[in-house]
C-alpha cells in the first residue's frame, strides 16, 4: 500500500453519523431490555468487588457497598458489566481498524504528560464522586435519562454542560 | 410488544449476551465518532470541535423520536420503560461536580472506556480515579446520603413535571439541537483552529 492510500488514522465518522447510530443503539437497547445504556456502573461494581473481597466485614457494615452485594451472586455479575466489556471490544475493533491503537499519552503540545496525568486523575476523581451523587454518568442518567424524557436527566446533562462550560476558562491551558 | 425482555418475549438468559453485543456496537460507534481522543471531545468547551454535542443531541433526538414512534405505532409501551429517577439536588449536585471532572479530565466515563480499549494511557489513568471517586463517596456516604437519598420527585418524566404534550416537547427538543448545531458551525468557523 503507498502511503498515499493509507488512511489517516485521525479521520473520525461523520458527528451526524455516528449520533444517528447511537440513537438507533439506544431505541435498540430500551426495546430488548426496557432501560438504557450506562458506563460508570461497571466502575462501582469493580470497586463494591474490590473493597469486598478485601475487607468483606467493611463492605457489609457500609450502607453503599452493602446495596449491591448479596450472598448469592457476584457483584460483577450485572447487565452494566457485561455492557462495558462489550465497549472495550467495539472500541479495540473500531481502533485496530483505523490503526489507532498505540500505548500513549495524549496531551496538548503546550503540557508535560505528567500534568495531563494528574488532571486526568484529578477529572476521574470528580466525575466518579458526581456519578454516584447523580446515580449515572453522561450515558446512564443525561443519555439514557432524555431518550425517556427523565426530568433528572435533562437536569443532570444541563448541570454537567453548565458547570463544564463556566469551568473551561481555568482548564484552558491543558487544551488549547 | 417490547420491551422484550421484561415481557418474556426474549429469555432472560439472552440478557448478558445481549449486553455484550449492545456494548460492542456501543463501544464501536463511540470510538469511530472519535470519542477516545481527549482533545477531540474537550474541543466542545473552547469550540474547536463540536463534535460531542453534534452526537450527543443527535443521539438523544433519534432516541426520543424513535422510542415515541415505536410506542405510538404499538411496538412498544413507553410506560413500560425505566425511567432515570429524579433526585432534585443529587442531579444538580453531581452534574456539576461530573462537568468539572469532564473539562478537567477530558473524558466521560463511557468514552474512557473506548481510550482505554485503545491504549490511552491517560484515559487508565482517568478510570483509576474514577474508582477512587466512587470508593471515597461510598466510605463518605454517610455524608452525602442526605442528598443522595433526599429530594426525591418520583421517576417523573418532563410530561409528569410540566405536563407538557410529550410530542411538543421532542419537536422542540429537535428545534433545539438544530439550532444549536447551526450555532456551533458559525463558532467553529471564529474559533483558532487547534490542531491534535
Amino acid at each position: 500500500m503507498s502511503s498515499k492510500n493509507k488512511k489517516n488514522s485521525h479521520v473520525y465518522w461523520n458527528p451526524y453519523y455516528g449520533g444517528f447510530l447511537l440513537g438507533i443503539i439506544i431505541i435498540f437497547t430500551f426495546y430488548l431490555t426496557g432501560r438504557g445504556l450506562g458506563a460508570s456502573g461497571a466502575m462501582k461494581s469493580s470497586v463494591v468487588t474490590i473493597v469486598d473481597k478485601v475487607a468483606p466485614t467493611h463492605a457489609e457494615n457500609n450502607a453503599y457497598y452493602s446495596k449491591f452485594i448479596s450472598k448469592e451472586d457476584s457483584p460483577m455479575n450485572t447487565w452494566l458489566v457485561f455492557e462495558a466489556l462489550g465497549v472495550l471490544i467495539g472500541a479495540f475493533i473500531s481502533g485496530g481498524l483505523n490503526g489507532r491503537i498505540k500505548w500513549r499519552v495524549q496531551h496538548s503540545p503546550k503540557i508535560s504528560s505528567n500534568r495531563r496525568l494528574v488532571f486526568a486523575l484529578l477529572g476521574g476523581i470528580l466525575f466518579g464522586l458526581g456519578a454516584q451523587i447523580a446515580r449515572g454518568c453522561t450515558s446512564g442518567a443525561a443519555l439514557s435519562g432524555m431518550a425517556v424524557l427523565s426530568s433528572g436527566g435533562f437536569l443532570t446533562m444541563l448541570a454537567i454542560f453548565g458547570s463544564a462550560y463556566a469551568t473551561a476558562y481555568f482548564f484552558r491551558k491543558n487544551w488549547i | 410488544m417490547g420491551p422484550l425482555i421484561p415481557n418474556g418475549i426474549i429469555p432472560i438468559e439472552w440478557d448478558s449476551i445481549i449486553a455484550i453485543f449492545i456494548g460492542i456496537v456501543f463501544g464501536f460507534v463511540l470510538e469511530s465518532s472519535g470519542f477516545s481522543s481527549s482533545r477531540k471531545l474537550a474541543g466542545v468547551f473552547y469550540g474547536y470541535d463540536f463534535a460531542v454535542l453534534k452526537v450527543f443531541f443527535t443521539a438523544a433526538a433519534v432516541s426520543v423520536i424513535g422510542l415515541y414512534y415505536m410506542d405510538y405505532l404499538g411496538y412498544l409501551d413507553i410506560n413500560q420503560l425505566y425511567v432515570h429517577p429524579t433526585y432534585l439536588w443529587g442531579a444538580i449536585i453531581g452534574g456539576v461536580i461530573m462537568g468539572v471532572g469532564f473539562v478537567s479530565g477530558g473524558f466521560c466515563p463511557g468514552t474512557s472506556l473506548c481510550a482505554v480499549a485503545i491504549g490511552k494511557l491517560d484515559a487508565w489513568i482517568y478510570v483509576g480515579g474514577i474508582m477512587i471517586g466512587v470508593f471515597l463517596f461510598s466510605e463518605l456516604y454517610s455524608f452525602f446520603e442526605p442528598i443522595y437519598n433526599g429530594y426525591f420527585l418520583g421517576n417523573i418524566t418532563l410530561i409528569d413535571s410540566f405536563g407538557w404534550n410529550p410530542y411538543w416537547v421532542i419537536f422542540i427538543f429537535s428545534i433545539i439541537a438544530i439550532v444549536a448545531f447551526a450555532v456551533s458551525d458559525m463558532v467553529r468557523k471564529k474559533v483558532k483552529k487547534v490542531f491534535y
